[in-house]
């Protein structure tokens, strides 16, 4: 289970600031059981931005989407509406955001944070690791996350060290930030290597105390046990 | 002179470099003191470089204030957290440091202690954010300070690289420096006057000073070494088979020679130049002649 919370509103219709027409996707996984990313908030969020003057050509909530094989199978009766849009957001954990960022060859934003539960990944384990800061940064990085993705978890860009290509710690680890400076070369995105960013809050990346003892799944919290004496 | 009103109004700046020693023996600082002071204008105290443990900066640099030798106090973002970060400023302030230099570090796993947790909570950028708020009277989190320091902060950009990515992120992250606050620049060693030739063309417009770093040769096994290990760095094979070439009695001289060529080529294109010795930091006064600085 990972669990993600909607951004706010104004922070999302602000990486929409340049776009008119978007693309909204969900996962029936742990993004519904959190309720930020489930069929419902995506429809709710469709409204909102309608609402907000913005085109939404078209939405998917898929089974898992940290799955990038499923995303790319679900989407295929969408390739219109995926065209006709000019970003796509992603209302899920940071894993979904990167998967379909890495899946899709469309600009793609977080409409989540990714809340830190002490530890976890995709239910459906790829590449892609979320850090689960609570703070998602994927917009300005072109759907890659620099706090993974980087050794030092740099959020202002490289530093330095690369070497051909690879991180100083070992050569068999690509440079985090040189695969974002290729993701966004490829998106026509080079412009966000420009954003100033805020050193990491790292209270939110802490774990909140009552996260650390409970689960969202209501099978989880049934009191019976294994009557096993 | 200080380094910051050599470089504000426009003169050629020399600095140079040396690492504290591991342990509490502070002879060889001294001597270097001794012999750099009043030849160079200012010079870098390194913070546990390669992350290997040693004497720390702080208390070098502050070493270098007392012995009338200006230093540049390297700061790196990889032991320390924004509160400990903040609290050496104003120590270095305290301590009459007046240059700082702002650098992310090397990760922990590099040096000599690699199971050490890497802080980086602040990275080279915000740390130079941190140290404008500071200079402003604030700190981090807005808070008024009483008495507040006024330092002059650099910071670091590599010349060459070898992928489009790397170097097209450096010449961001340059920028980014600027916009934070950094005041002066000092470059990763060059080797090839052309390619920095090329760099300046393209930074010229920012109108920050940026001191070329040097670092003198002194067998062709380091540089070797360093082609193949150090990210930024290319030795051009002419300049290998140089120091081939020399006997070995000669290998010292050919070195310094080629130091001083580069100066001397590099020196219309910039503001200054850093001298990294490591180990040779004696023979900065004789480069420098060679250079005819």
């Amino acid at each position: 289970m990972i669990l993600s919370e909607q951004k706010p509103f104004e922070e999302i219709v602000a990486y929409l600031e340049k776009d008119k027409a978007v693309f909204i996707m969900g996962c029936h996984g742990c993004a519904e059981s959190s309720g930020s990313g489930g069929p419902e908030q995506v429809e709710e969020m469709k409204n909102k931005l309608t609402e907000a003057g913005k085109k939404v050509t078209g939405t998917k909530v898929v089974d898992f989407l940290c799955g990038k094989a499923l995303i790319k199978s679900e989407l295929k009766g969408k390739i219109d509406q995926l065209k006709a849009a000019d970003a796509v957001l992603v209302l899920t954990c940071g894993i979904g955001v990167q998967a379909v960022a890495a899946a899709v060859n469309k600009k793609v934003y977080p409409g989540c944070n990714t809340v830190n539960l002490g530890g976890s990944r995709g239910e459906w384990e790829g590449s892609e690791r979320c850090f689960e800061c609570g703070q998602c940064l994927l917009y300005h990085t072109g759907g890659i996350c620099p706090l993974t993705a980087c050794t030092k978890s740099l959020v202002s860009g490289a530093c330095g060290g690369a070497n051909n290509g690879k991180c100083e710690i070992s050569k068999d680890r690509d440079c985090g930030w040189e695969l974002i400076y290729n993701r966004l070369k490829a998106r026509g995105q080079l412009s966000l290597l420009a954003d100033m960013m805020k050193p990491l809050d790292h209270k939110k990346i802490m774990p909140r105390p009552e996260m650390m003892s409970t689960s969202r799944y209501a099978l989880e919290n049934s009191d019976k046990e294994v009557k096993a004496q | 002179m200080s380094l910051q009103s050599k470089l504000e109004s426009g003169k050629f700046a020399i600095s140079c470099e040396f690492g504290p020693l591991k342990g509490t023996d502070t002879h060889e600082i001294k001597e270097n003191i001794e012999i750099l002071k009043g030849k160079v204008d200012a010079a870098n105290v390194t913070d546990q470089q390669s992350s290997v443990m040693r004497l720390g900066s702080l208390v070098t640099s502050a070493l270098c204030v007392q012995g009338g030798l200006e230093p540049i106090f390297q700061m790196t973002c990889r032991d320390r957290n924004r509160i400990a970060l903040q609290s050496d400023l104003l120590g270095a302030w305290v301590m009459g440091i007046k240059n700082v230099l702002a650098l992310t570090g090397d990760l922990p796993a590099l040096g000599d202690h690699p199971q050490a947790k890497g802080v980086f909570d602040l990275d080279s950028v915000t740390l130079l954010q941190a140290i404008a708020r500071l200079n402003e009277g604030f700190d981090l989190s807005g808070n008024e300070l009483k008495g507040k320091p006024s330092f002059f902060a650099g910071a670091v950009v590599k010349v060459d690289s070898n992928t489009e990515a790397a170097a097209e992120l450096q010449i961001a992250k340059m920028q980014k420096k600027i916009t934070a606050g950094a005041k002066f620049f000092q470059t990763q060693a060059v080797y090839d006057a052309s390619t920095f030739g090329k760099f300046m063309k393209r930074v010229e417009k920012y109108k920050v000073p940026v001191m070329a770093g040097i670092i003198p040769l002194k067998n062709a096994g380091m540089a070797k070494y360093m082609n193949a290990n150090v990210a930024g760095v290319h030795v051009p094979d002419e300049l290998i088979q140089k120091m081939s070439a020399a006997a070995k009695e000669d290998r010292e001289k050919t070195g310094i020679q080629i130091a001083a060529d580069l100066i001397k080529q590099m020196k219309p294109m910039c503001q200054g130049v850093h001298i990294m010795a490591i180990g040779w930091e004696k023979k900065v006064p004789e480069i420098m002649a060679v250079a005819g600085l």
